[in-house]
């Protein structure tokens, strides 16, 4: 019996799904290019004090990754929608082993989507050290845990019918008042709420460039209350999905 | 011998719908069951609480001496559910490989293809079966695990005739190795030809457990159909085996208690009787007569 063997056909089978590939890393693709673009000689963004492309490329990839991380959700939404779940159920395989797979596949989707950002902000001039390329990468895959569990909550609560608006709502909102199109102002209602959500804290991770610790105190109490919200939710949705859909 | 399922005062609610009211099963290893009924009965909801899909409201079960989820944690248990597809983007190969990797003591992924009359198409993708197809794989699906019990909820639904017939042949094969095997059907002919023993369900309750050929004679009344013009129905209907007689247009419906006593009285007495028919009453017609709480009452203290 092998758990990893479950993984190793769960990532294949999302490779294969080639229009789901195109989708979720061609279109935070096409919209960094659009919207970097044109600002890509803007030094200090904003008063960010980060670059424009620098900005948007993080902001792109808090976009891609949150939509990656909650495309889990669709994709165990379908296999609930066809019965696969309950299939599941009754074999051996464990709710940790089960969990995993989504995740790690889940993971891989949005380190995708990361590499291929990564080239285009290089592109656009996008530079730092090795060692801040490598940080800043663990900071957003650190921030992006909620995401998994909350991918997970929604793929066992909603239908596959609902999902889709229901995904493309919520990582629009959380992007929107993460900062991801623009810099949410530094003091306001703004960005009070915005300081209370994962998606702010993932855009922050940008600020890498600046040197120091971009998350500080707060960002890290957010990442983990909110982990250990949507871990709890994620756990009860799943225990109560038993039934047939 | 050991019990594989006993099952014990069952209940289950979905809202006001009482699902299954208090039913006892126990169905020792080795034995292959049918459980029989017409849509709604509760089968289904039965094979949840087996499996521990579904938590009884009242009642217990146990699964080869322990609870459900010990059953299936030990990997003793191979499940065809009814609500159905696969996932995609995996061969058929593929597909029942991942399954046994989830299991201690699979079957040989080959082996199980071969079994099941995959081998062909292996290398198809799931979303491009047919429906009779995708039936066969979710059944090597159940069978891959290498179960002591195998559970399938009426399991020829969407098969053709053929895809039925070799299904059937399989099954065989695997209550020979000893495997327990349960099913579910509203096929009476079903449960007759390929059950030691029948379970009729109907409105949530056990209505009648024996040999198939005991629960076919209970409802199995045959009936005769002719043409026959301008016959008396009344005389009809005193035919002896005879129970009932009603017209259809130029031809007569006879229900029959002794359909081979009914048909030599029938010829006997009006040799112009042409295009004979004989049928056996589906489920769904013996319960038509039965529905309601009568004709329960009246079947569960029928003796079984």
């Amino acid at each position: 019996m092998s758990a990893l063997a479950y993984t190793r056909y769960e990532l294949l089978r999302t490779m294969r799904n080639r229009r789901f590939f195109i989708l979720s890393l061609g279109f935070p693709l096409v919209l960094y290019f659009l919207i970097a673009g044109p600002t890509r000689n803007v030094h200090n963004f904003d008063g960010t004090g980060v670059s424009a492309p620098m900005y948007f490329m993080v902001g792109m990839i808090a976009f891609g990754t949150m939509s990656s991380m909650l495309s889990c959700g669709a994709r165990i939404a379908a296999e609930r929608a066809v019965g696969w779940n309950r299939q599941l159920r009754i074999s051996p395989l464990s709710t940790r082993s089960y969990f995993r797979a989504k995740v790690l596949t889940a993971y891989l989707v949005a380190l995708l989507s990361m590499a291929v950002l990564y080239v285009s902000g290089a592109s656009l001039g996008v530079s730092m050290s090795a060692r801040d390329w490598l940080e800043m990468t663990v900071l957003i895959l650190l921030c992006l845990v909620p995401f998994a569990a909350l991918g997970i909550a929604i793929g066992h609560m909603l239908t596959p019918d609902s999902i889709g608006p229901a995904m493309g709502g919520g990582v629009a909102l959380l992007a929107f008042l993460g900062g991801t199109w623009f810099p949410i102002p530094s003091h306001g209602f703004l960005h009070d709420v915005g300081q209370l959500l994962p998606s702010y804290w993932l855009v922050q991770a940008s600020h890498i460039a600046l040197g120091g610790h971009p998350l500080g105190t707060k960002g890290w109490i957010v990442i983990v209350a909110w982990t250990l919200v949507l871990t709890a939710v994620a756990r009860r949705a799943y225990r109560r999905d038993t039934g047939r859909v | 011998m050991t019990n594989a399922i006993v099952a014990t005062g069952l209940r289950k609610s979905y809202g006001s719908i009482e699902a299954v009211r208090g039913i006892d099963i126990s169905i020792d290893t080795g034995e292959t069951v049918a459980l029989l009924g017409p849509n709604g009965a509760g089968k289904s909801t039965t094979i949840d609480m087996i499996l521990g899909l579904a938590e009884p409201d009242d009642g217990t079960v146990s699964v080869l001496g322990g609870s459900p989820s010990a059953a299936i944690d030990a990997g003793w248990i191979g499940a065809m559910l009814q609500t159905g597809a696969l996932i995609r983007d995996l061969s058929v190969e593929e597909l029942i490989a991942m399954v046994a990797s989830l299991y201690p003591q699979p079957l040989d992924v080959k082996d199980a293809l071969e079994q099941t009359g995959l081998k062909e198409i292996a290398g198809q993708r799931t979303q491009k079966l047919s429906g009779g197809q995708t039936q066969r794989v979710r059944f090597a699906v159940a069978l891959v695990s290498n179960p002591k019990l195998l559970v399938l909820d009426e399991p020829t639904v969407a098969m053709d005739v053929e895809g039925r017939h070799s299904f059937w042949a399989t099954m065989r094969g695997q209550a020979a190795l000893g495997r327990t095997i349960l099913f579910a059907t509203h096929y009476l002919e079903e449960a007759d030809a390929y059950a030691d023993r029948a379970v009729l369900m109907a409105h949530g309750r056990v209505v009648a457990d024996g040999p198939p050929t005991e629960i076919k004679a209970m409802v199995g009344e045959r009936t005769i159909r002719a043409t026959l013009p301008g016959a008396d129905l009344d005389a009809l209907a005193h035919l002896p085996g005879v129970s009932g007689a009603e017209r259809r247009g130029e031809a007569v419906v006879l229900a029959c208690a002794d359909s081979d006593v009914a048909i030599r009285a029938l010829l006997a007495t009006y040799p112009e009787a042409r295009d004979i028919e004989i049928a056996a009453a589906g489920l769904e017609e013996a319960f038509l007569q039965l529905t309601g709480d009568e004709g329960v009452a009246q079947l569960a203290g029928a003796p079984s």
